[in-house]
């Protein structure tokens, strides 16, 4: 049993260790770059007798996603973590998952898809997914990944939710970086997670069809119920954050968003994942000189929290979205949700495209972003 | 908008039917199994397919062959086709080794 500790480790690493608190029951993982890490120590917990669970040695991410549908139907726990061109070949599975209502947590190490050819961090794969019926939560840093990870299956096992998700952490910059990091107790995460318990599954004493064909007159309402669970989520989301507070002592905002100095701000800048970290030091270099601007860090992707960024920005005039995926042909995705979602306020929006293929995003990067929004100036790609 | 919606998906919901009317549970679990029975194929048909009984030599060819299990062995040991499931696409007259298998466009 592991006591409750502090450690300086790996975001891979960190990440294996909740899901191991988690106590999965089988386990089909494939390894990419820069998700490797996360199987890789899994395994070493299975077979040093640390994990009672059942490793799936699969031969590539379609089959690793068809065996995690295929575990979730028997009704136990399980998780895989992937990347990149990993996650783009599962595409054709995550919306079954989400729609066989399984509530399913993969670990994404975001990374840039091909081509050309790149390994390194940006998040055009999971925001290449949002549309697939899967809640999406992104990571400032390792202990927001170890916690969400915890709080990842609270939420998607909740009754009104039985939706899967992604726990999102930027490749490289969290999954190879070494944090001290708060490891908790296994009693105190068996008590915050109770034991799954499935609605329906295999079982040859009562035998059920799994995967039935919905005609024309079903499919638009099981839809539907996925959206009315999406929104129920948002609720969910914000319970399950409050209640780990209170058991750990750690929240981040309503578990939806989270906000940095945004109450005297007039700008502000909105983005997803470990980038928040670096405009958060930003932000305190201007403060020093009496410039107040604020953040606004989406943890929460799909559901989009949209009444709740209404009310963080209310006061604020312009917002520069930090982008980390182009929709080719229309932007930057996450500005065009944002305005999507303030439309009618009176706010300017402005896409700040950064950090493609893994360029970093340094400060000199985000007072750009910052001068362009002081300044009233259209948005840019922050080469 | 947010009103009309129920705010919690209930666990046995029989508003939703498969094609055979029987209700689908949430992601589309049938609480039985064996459910594709009820489902009449033999609705989609097109071309028929007969069987000329005192040409049949027994082989079993078509039996093999029939993608959808339509094909049924009678008392005799000749093949009948199940019409209630047979979609019609006559590749047990394609593989029949002495053409007792013929077909015509199906009026209905």
């Amino acid at each position: 049993m592991i006591m409750s500790e502090r450690k300086v480790i790996s975001g891979s690493d960190v990440m294996a260790h909740a899901v191991k608190m988690c106590r999965p029951k089988v386990l089909p993982m494939f390894p990419i770059t820069p998700s490797t890490l996360i199987p890789e120590r899994l395994s070493e917990f299975v077979f040093n007798g640390e994990l009672d669970a059942k490793l799936i040695h699969v031969e590539s991410e379609h089959s690793a996603i068809s065996a995690l549908y295929g575990v979730y139907a028997t009704g136990v726990r399980s998780f895989t973590a992937t990347a990149s061109q990993g996650l783009a070949l599962m595409h054709e599975i995550i919306p079954i998952v989400s729609g066989s209502r399984f509530p399913a947590v993969m670990a994404v190490a975001n990374r840039a898809l091909s081509g050309p050819l790149n390994i390194w961090n940006d998040q055009s794969d999971t925001i290449s997914e949002r549309d697939q019926g899967w809640i999406q939560l992104y990571c400032e840093n390792n202990q927001e990944a170890f916690d969400t990870l915890i709080m990842a299956y609270k939420i998607a096992e909740n009754s009104k939710v039985l939706t899967p998700v992604m726990v999102c952490v930027d490749g490289f910059y969290l999954t190879h970086a070494y944090e001290p990091v708060q490891i908790e107790d296994q009693k105190d995460v068996d008590e915050f997670l109770p034991e799954y318990k499935p609605l329906d599954f295999l079982d040859t004493s009562s035998p059920k069809t799994f995967g039935a064909f919905a005609q024309p007159n079903s499919y638009m309402d099981f839809k539907l119920e996925q959206e009315i669970a999406m929104e129920n989520a948002l609720k969910v989301i914000s319970e399950v954050n409050s209640e780990f507070g209170k058991k750990f002592g750690r929240t981040y905002g309503d578990g939806l968003i989270e906000t940095y100095n945004t109450s005297k701000a007039k700008v502000a800048l909105l983005c997803l994942g470990s980038v928040g970290g670096t405009i958060k030091e930003v932000i305190d270099e201007y403060k020093k000189k009496g410039k107040e601007i604020g953040l606004i860090r989406l943890k929460s992707y799909r559901p989009f929290p949209t009444e709740q960024l209404k009310k963080v920005t209310k006061n604020i005039k312009a917002i520069g979205v930090i982008d980390k995926h182009a929709s080719i042909g229309f932007g930057g995705a996450l500005t065009n949700d944002v305005k999507a979602a303030l439309f009618g306020e009176k706010v300017q929006i402005e896409s700040f495209m950064a950090g493609l293929g893994g360029r970093d995003i340094d400060r000199a990067k985000i007072r750009d972003a910052i001068e362009t929004m002081m300044k009233g100036k259209s948005g840019k790609w922050l080469k | 908008m947010a009103k009309e919606k129920k705010e919690v998906v209930e666990k046995k919901d029989t508003t939703k039917v498969n094609a055979s009317g029987i209700p689908l549970n949430m992601g589309a679990v049938i609480l039985e199994p064996g459910s594709t029975k009820k489902y009449k194929t033999g609705e989609w048909r097109t071309f028929i397919p007969m069987i000329d009984s005192t040409k049949c030599i027994k082989c079993g060819q078509c039996w093999m062959t029939c993608p959808d299990a339509a094909i049924f062995k009678a008392e005799d040991g000749s093949f009948r086709i199940n019409y209630t499931y047979c979609k019609g696409c006559l590749l047990c007259e394609k593989v029949c080794p002495v053409k007792c298998i013929s077909h015509k466009v199906e009026e209905k």
